[in-house]
């Protein structure tokens, strides 16, 4: 039986070009990750492969373990002690939790827009060149421009050309989302981690960020934790349902949409659970 | 018509309760304001009043302490309380400041940061006059006289401990979505700290260094025993050296009239300088934001 549910995700779905996942050049790939909360098992035996320039989405239940999963990719947990995690996450076939690598240039090269905004306590402009110079020297003008360049991605320059040396904090919600998009695009990371960038924000917002996300796939990977399913089914090439702090479906966004494999899968994406 | 719309009308019994507790709690409130204020008012009134003819004489900012019924002025303690404040600041500020970055940002809940909170609120909550006896038997007693320098650091000891427990507060303030946030871009941590993290708390730290410089400038007790008193010009930090606090002690002590109308107007130029220093610091934070 097709749910009116599933007919309407169904029509959101992109006519299918993607190539198979195992085809796929993988940027980041997660061998039998487990990741624990003091004595809290949050994920387990997870593996899976995101490809290179493709938008991946994680779906699932709240609690499931898709936000803690994505900042394993960057090692976000290592701030705080009690949390720990097992296994291998490799990116262009290096681990990056061993013990010994340089948090810092892995989180250079793997940008992160979180839900909540976070502008710091700086102006606008100041806000994307803080990021640029922890890694660039760059002279007034290109700044300027990586600055431009940044929040015209964004969908923002219009709105703040005027009051670049304002403080970021005087900004709206969505407004801030997206100043935190453009800091994060103008160091000019690989790889974008989204943890449900658009929860904060207004269709219009929301539209303009999914577009970007579009726009950036030709050059880094996209990985994007969602709880819009119709958002997952709009932006991403590939999605992961999870559920339990378990990967339960992986494969073409289409597929899963369409034809989920899984029961849980299906009885999630048509809104009969979660 | 349903059943909720009838309960909600005025006359609701829950409705007026809520209304006359909160008329009440709106009055007793209101009346504790009143309360506080009123001493406030009467305090610093007091003091204007007394202390308001020797602040408008000139005589008190370039003439020496005199002796009873001579003519002079505050100068000598002024110049004394400021090197002393300064110098007391300078050394406690930075130590203050890194130890509590250190509470927040490093040691967190680790036990030695826990011993160290736990230490620093008793150092905190100690009679200033310990501070004083301590320098005393550490320094003054072995090098065998009163100086400036044992002076400013009895009141360093003082400021240590409230730069500490409000950077400590006021970093934990920052929210960890910031940090987490900053260290995404590939940030170290001490990039971090230095410019988002002290920037977040900046208000709050300097609010705590504000308290402190406030309270140093009033101290006695600790004077006492370690910079002692002058009653002559001098900026030698290894002598003793005349300051506020002890001057007005001396002088409101004293039979003498003249004494006494130079106490007031010392502890009024006390009170006016602690007020103006908070509000320039005040109106030059409010511009940056």
């Amino acid at each position: 039986m097709e749910t009116t549910a599933n007919r309407m995700i169904r029509t959101t779905v992109r006519a299918s070009t993607a190539p198979a996942l195992q085809d796929l050049q993988p940027k980041l790939q997660v061998r039998g990750l487990n990741f624990f909360y003091g004595a809290y098992q949050a994920l387990r035996n997870i593996t899976l492969d995101i490809p290179e320039r493709k938008v991946t989405a994680f779906i699932g239940p709240s609690g499931c373990g898709k936000s803690t999963l994505l900042r394993t990719f960057n090692r976000m947990y290592s701030l705080y002690p009690e949390q720990r995690a097992e296994g291998e996450v490799l990116i262009d076939g290096e681990n990056l939790l061993t013990r010994n690598r340089d948090i810092s240039l892995i989180r250079a090269k793997i940008g992160m827009v979180f839900q909540k905004p976070t502008p710091f306590p700086m102006s606008i402009y100041d806000n994307i060149s803080f990021g640029v110079r922890l890694y660039e020297r760059l002279s007034k003008r290109e700044m300027d421009d990586r600055v431009e360049q940044a929040l015209t991605r964004a969908g923002l320059w219009q709105e703040v050309r005027n009051k670049l040396h304002q403080s970021g904090n005087g900004l709206s919600g969505g407004q801030q989302q997206r100043l935190c998009i453009a800091r994060c695009i103008a160091i000019q990371p690989e790889v974008l981690l989204l943890d449900e960038p658009c929860s904060a924000l207004d269709p219009i917002s929301t539209a303009r960020v999914e577009e970007l996300i579009h726009e950036l796939k030709s050059d880094y990977t996209v990985v994007i934790v969602t709880h819009n399913m119709q958002q997952a089914a709009r932006v991403s090439d590939f999605t992961a349902y999870m559920y339990l702090g378990e990967l339960i479906e992986y494969g073409a966004t289409d597929s899963i949409f369409i034809k989920p494999s899984r029961k849980e899968t299906e009885d999630y994406i048509t809104g009969r659970f979660g | 018509m349903n059943g909720a719309a009838a309960v909600i009308n005025a006359e609701n019994p829950l409705y007026r309760s809520r209304k006359r507790t909160n008329i009440l709690l709106l009055t007793v409130s209101g009346l504790a304001v009143l309360f506080g204020l009123f001493w406030l008012v009467w305090i610093l009134g007091t003091l204007l009043y007394e202390g308001g003819y020797a602040l408008a004489r000139a005589a008190l900012y370039y003439q020496m302490t005199p002796p009873p019924g001579a003519d002079g002025g505050l100068a000598n303690a002024i110049v004394g309380s400021l090197i002393l404040c300064v110098v007391g600041t300078l050394i406690g500020t930075p130590v203050g400041v890194l130890a509590g970055t250190y509470l927040a940002e490093f040691g967190k809940r680790s036990w030695l940061a826990a011993a160290t909170r736990f230490l620093n609120d008793v150092l905190l909550s100690a009679p200033s006059i310990v501070m004083g006896l301590f320098v005393y038997s550490v320094y003054v007693a072995r090098v065998g006289h009163f100086s400036g320098w044992a002076g400013s650091l009895a009141l360093a000891l003082i400021v240590i401990p409230v730069v500490v427990r409000t950077t400590d507060d006021m970093l934990k303030l920052v929210p960890n979505s910031l940090r987490e946030a900053t260290a995404a871009l590939g940030c170290p941590a001490w990039k971090m700290i230095v410019f988002v993290t002290y920037r977040a708390a900046s208000t709050g730290i300097l609010t705590g260094i504000l308290l402190a410089v406030a309270r140093i400038s009033g101290e006695t007790a600790p004077l006492l025993f370690t910079a002692l008193n002058n009653q002559f010009w001098s900026l030698n930090m290894n002598a003793p050296m005349s300051n506020l606090p002890t001057v007005i002690f001396q002088f409101a002590m004293s039979p003498y009239q003249d004494w006494h109308r130079l106490a007031w107007g010392g502890a009024a130029l006390i009170t006016l300088t602690v007020l103006v220093l908070n509000i320039v610091a005040r109106s030059l934070f409010r511009r940056t934001d």
